[in-house]
């Protein structure tokens, strides 16, 4: 089979039949023989990234079974304060500012990566460090400030569900901040090798969910609990 | 410094958990000795426990619910004597021990049997049907593995340290709070749980991308074979809803432990959240369980039929719709709790609706069978009394799934004969059929076909013995998890129920031996060629047990039965293809990852549940420091030598081509 | 490797989610892009939350579409989800996940809510048997 064919056979594969189900023309001419060797396997980093999507999306439904408790506990104060009078919005926006900021700081930091450029990528990094740890910084020092007006999580079922969703959510960052120094240490350590660029991949991606998990959160709980 | 640890975590005062414990012990003693003493631990160790081999994986994943299957069914002959016996009487377990094994009965029975015996078979078989080496995330799948394990441990444990929950094997609020279980049991089921839903969502994970991202070349979606499709749903449903139950468990843990208000009584908790959330995992459980075994049958119906399987469109699109529809029915479990007419009425014919698809299954293998020439082997046995006992246990489910007459049926025996109908009828016999299928696979020899086909017939009649009579039960009105009861009329049943268990004992028996005497007649047995049920799947391409490395070339696929085709070409030319161009191959090291994992989270598991603080603090840095080194390796891989995998392979193909010769010889 | 080739190569018959690594420096564009929705996203959000200016009611259903617009951002220009055939399987994961969290909250919210109207609460359970 002549590689022009053979190239014509897969510009048609790839329009007609992405999915090689085999019903159509163009499949009825043979695979190249390319094909027989093992790189016919998709590549690690494409495999890495989409099981840790899975991951991802297991980690959203998880989060979601929290979404749920709350929403269906949210009224449940047993004469105890509700969001209305706790949340203080103020600081849920700079909370959602730095979350936001290193979310963007983090893609940064994997374009760097990616460039194999030093620079952009540990100062990214830090940067994002900065701004996830001020994040925490900030959560944290609302839920002792909670605690210590009577409004632990032991207060009634609409706190414990409170304190669970969000401290989730705050153990993942704390959980990503970890993992985000470990990234660091790694490059440093072993430089820009394949199988590191692909677990900076899976940082970012999961850096990126937290966000996305963040935005439910201070939408429903924060925003519209305020407003009640 | 030890928490809630003493000396009287021990049951001296008991003698029934006493003498058992002892009796286990001895026997784990008495194997490690051996094992030690005979010089074998090094080959353990290398071979099995830091494998990070998909075979060795599964195969470990099935012995392990093998074990726990015996200590399961133990549980139940206490419980089924103990009915027998108490009669106007208190039998000779009393409650708070009868409570524990009823609990322990259904924990082990879901958790540490069902399902590693169908997550084994799949890690097993699912990459060499797809032609590919092995799966996705290798090192993973061996860390899923022993903290699956390591919960089987903890919840076994209890027997000797402590004790079990008391709660039945879902453990409901309000008795499952600190408040009415103040003692260790609810904990030891709520880490053990935990801990190794990591281990299934790990494999879950790993199976959902090895089958989706990593086939053969030319095997397309619709080309993989029947059990990869089911496999495929059944680890989407994993993924989807262990994440439920991890949050729930947590919830109940925050309550007991933090004092938090989910499902108290008090300061506004909702105990029924928790059976709505808990139900939300526990249907797709189910589905979790019974889609592989599912896959099975049509692997062994069109493979003992000699025949394609029929309607292969139609069969994946009803696995595609039972794995959605899963989704949509957890509320059957709880109609009795209140929602109401509108909310039960829809969640009841949703839970109809998904009898339907099913249905289309079953047509299917009986059109498979239909016009074949059908070979009566023992896991065409299994498959046969799937067919009639599953369709029973399906039709029962259809009647409690109308609500009016579930709120007569709801924890009744009735439900229990139900589920214990479609779990044993589905997923242990499909389990059964799949283990005497896969054998020869794994270990190069088959298991006996007689004292198979005995075994068989010991468990299916065991079966009806002991499960029909609880139908009868549950329609008189008896409830379950009765530790007396004074009712003469249900005597009768209950004694012949107990018969029923004794001669599934004897089934069990009977599969024991059928190991023992295959392991001693393996020669005589011996699958030589790898192909032993002239099977249609690339599964059957390797040698029996296939190389480490599965294929020396990945084959290219062209069609549905892979290797079918691939077969028959070489039949009809009576020679086998040419010798392919052997390369180099490049294989994942083991990894003591996944062990020591699982050793610093038995040891945590264990801290948290006696609140021993300072432990369970050190297991957790113990753990994170195992995947920082894990994360640090730099050698990941190695190689076998192009020389080193054409001897491998021309083995086999010598073999084979002797029994193409002996086919020639013999037309 | 030119688009076509590419396209043609198994080994990039699918991307993956988070970006294939072969983009150049205009990556930055996209998250620029990405930051300056979801801040704007973020301000219209909170500015809603407290004014006056808009129709009450219809607050949470205003927020419910922001945070969905938002998310939405965050994926197509964070996470690089698309709609090319290179990306079925992303999209259909992902797909897939959105189902069973509407299925999970939508069906726990519909189901207790009727429960806790049918249903005595639990206080007043325990009152009765003092």
């Amino acid at each position: 089979m002549s590689g022009a064919a053979a190239a014509n056979g897969g510009a048609a594969r790839g329009h007609d039949d992405p999915y090689r189900l085999g019903h159509g023309q163009a499949t009825r001419q043979r695979q190249p023989a390319a094909e027989h060797a093992d790189g016919s396997l998709l590549s690690k980093r494409i495999i890495v990234g989409y099981g840790f999507w899975i991951f991802l999306l297991s980690d959203i439904i998880m989060f979601s079974a929290f979404f749920a408790t709350y929403a269906v506990l949210s009224d449940a104060t047993a004469g105890g304060p509700s969001g209305h009078e706790l949340f203080d919005l103020s600081n849920t926006a700079i909370e959602t500012a730095c979350l936001l900021l290193s979310s963007f700081t983090c893609g940064v930091a994997s374009i760097g990566a990616r460039l194999h450029r030093g620079v952009w990528f540990y100062g990214a990094m830090a940067v994002t460090f900065v701004l996830g740890a001020t994040f925490i910084g900030l959560e944290a020092h609302e839920f002792a400030g909670l605690v210590a007006r009577g409004a632990g999580p032991t207060r009634s079922a609409f706190l414990s569900a409170f304190f669970t969703l969000v401290g989730c959510h705050g153990l993942h960052v704390s959980a990503g901040l970890l993992w985000l120094l470990t990234m660091m240490a790694q490059v440093f350590a072993k430089g820009y090798r394949p199988d590191i660029l692909r677990r900076m991949l899976c940082f970012s991606l999961f850096w990126h969910t937290l966000d996305i998990i963040w935005v439910a959160l201070f939408t429903v709980v924060y925003l519209m609990g305020a407003g009640q | 410094m030890l928490g809630k640890l003493s000396w009287q975590a021990i049951p001296f005062d008991q003698p029934i958990p006493l003498v058992a414990a002892a009796l286990v012990g001895v026997v784990i003693i008495a194997v490690l000795a051996w094992v030690v003493l005979k010089g074998h631990l090094p080959y353990l160790w290398q071979e099995w426990i830091t494998s990070v081999d998909h075979k060795r994986i599964g195969i470990m994943y099935t012995l392990l619910a093998l074990v726990m299957l015996l200590r399961g069914f133990t549980d139940a002959i206490m419980m089924r004597s103990q009915q027998a016996l108490a009669f106007r009487s208190d039998g000779y377990l009393p409650p708070e021990h009868y409570d524990q094994i009823f609990s322990a009965h259904g924990t082990l029975m879901i958790f540490f049997v069902a399902m590693p015996f169908v997550i084994g078979l799949m890690n097993f078989v699912v990459p060499l049907q797809l032609g590919v080496r092995d799966v996705a995330f290798p090192t993973l799948n061996s860390v899923g593995f022993w903290l699956t394990a390591t919960g089987a441990l903890l919840v076994n444990l209890s027997l000797v340290i402590g004790e079990f929950a008391r709660t039945g094997w879902l453990p409901y609020p309000p008795l499952s709070e600190l408040t009415y279980s103040p003692g260790v049991g609810v904990d030891y089921y709520l880490w053990s749980l935990e801990i190794s839903g990591v281990g299934t969502l790990l494999s879950g994970i790993n199976l959902v991308t090895t089958i989706l991202k990593m086939h053969a070349p030319g095997m397309t979606y619709l080309r993989m074979p029947m059990f990869c499709w089911t496999a495929l749903a059944s680890n989407l449903l994993i993924v989807a809803a262990f994440p439920i139950l991890t949050a729930t468990l947590a919830m109940l843990l925050l309550d007991r432990y933090l004092g938090f208000h989910f499902f108290t009584n008090t300061a506004g908790g909702n105990v029924m959240m928790f059976m709505n959330l808990i139900w939300a995992w526990g249907h797709p459980e189910v589905y979790i369980l019974v889609l592989p075994a599912f896959g099975v049958f049509s692997e062994v119906i069109s493979t003992f039929s000699g025949k394609p399987l029929f309607g292969y469109r139609s069969m994946v699109m009803a696995t595609m719709a039972i794995c959605i529809l899963s989704f949509t029915v957890w509320l059957h479990h709880f109609f009795t709790m209140g929602a109401g007419a509108d909310v039960n009425a829809i969640f009841g014919i949703a839970s109809m609706i998904i009898a339907v698809p099913t249905g289309v299954k079953v047509f299917n293998w009986l059109f498979t069978m239909y016009g074949g020439r059908v070979v009566f082997s023992a896991s065409i046995l299994w498959s046969l009394g799937f067919m009639v006992t599953f369709l029973i246990g399906g039709m029962t489910g259809v009647l409690l799934a109308v609500p009016p007459a579930d709120f007569v049926l709801h924890n009744s025996l009735f439900l229990v004969a139900h589920f214990h109908n479609v779990i044993i009828g589905g997923v242990l016999f499909g389990g059964f059929a799949g283990y005497n299928f896969w054998f020869p696979k794994a270990f190069g020899f088959r298991l006996h076909e007689g004292l198979g086909k005995a075994a068989f017939w010991c468990w299916i009649i065991g079966f009806y013995l002991a499960f029909m009579p609880l139908y009868v039960l549950g329609l008189m009105g008896m409830t379950r998890r009765m530790q007396h009861y004074d009712v003469a009329a249900w005597r009768p049943w209950l004694l012949i129920a107990a018969g029923g268990a004794a001669v599934i004992l004897a089934g069990i028996m009977l599969q024991i031996a059928q190991l023992a005497v295959s392991i001693r007649h393996r020669n005589e047995l011996r699958d030589a060629t790898g192909d032993p049920w002239n099977g249609r799947s690339l599964e059957w391409a390797t040698a029996s047990p296939p190389p480490d490395f599965n294929f020396a070339v990945l084959p290219h696929v062209e069609g549905e039965d892979a290797y079918w085709d691939i077969k028959q070409r070489a039949r009809e030319q009576l020679r086998l293809g040419d010798e392919p161009h052997y390369d180099e191959i490049e294989m994942p090291r083991n990894s003591p990852t996944g062990f020591i994992c699982a050793f610093f989270a038995t040891f945590g598991g264990f801290a948290l549940i006696w609140q021993i603080w300072w432990l369970a603090i050190l297991a957790g840095v113990g753990a994170f420091a195992t995947f920082v080194v894990f994360a640090w390796r730099d050698r990941v891989e190695y190689i076998i030598p192009a020389a080193e995998v054409a001897r491998i392979d021309r083995a086999n193909r010598t073999a084979r081509s002797a029994a193409l010769t002996q086919i020639e010889a013999a037309s | 490797m030119s688009h076509v080739e590419r396209a043609n190569d198994p080994a990039h018959a699918e991307t993956v989610p988070g970006g294939d690594g072969d983009d150049e420096a205009g990556g930055v564009g996209i998250y620029l892009i990405g930051l300056g929705l979801a801040t704007l996203l973020t301000f219209v959000s909170f500015f809603i939350a407290r004014t006056t200016l808009v129709w009450q009611p219809s607050i949470p259903v205003a927020l419910a579409v922001l945070a969905i617009a938002q998310m939405g951002v965050h994926l197509v220009f964070f996470l690089h989800i698309t709609t090319g055939p290179d990306n079925i399987n992303n999209v259909l994961a992902l797909a897939f996940g959105v189902l069973i969290v509407m299925l999970l909250i939508g069906g726990s919210l519909w189901i207790m809510t009727h429960l806790n109207h049918n249903m005595m609460p639990m206080d007043q359970v325990m009152q009765m048997q003092r």
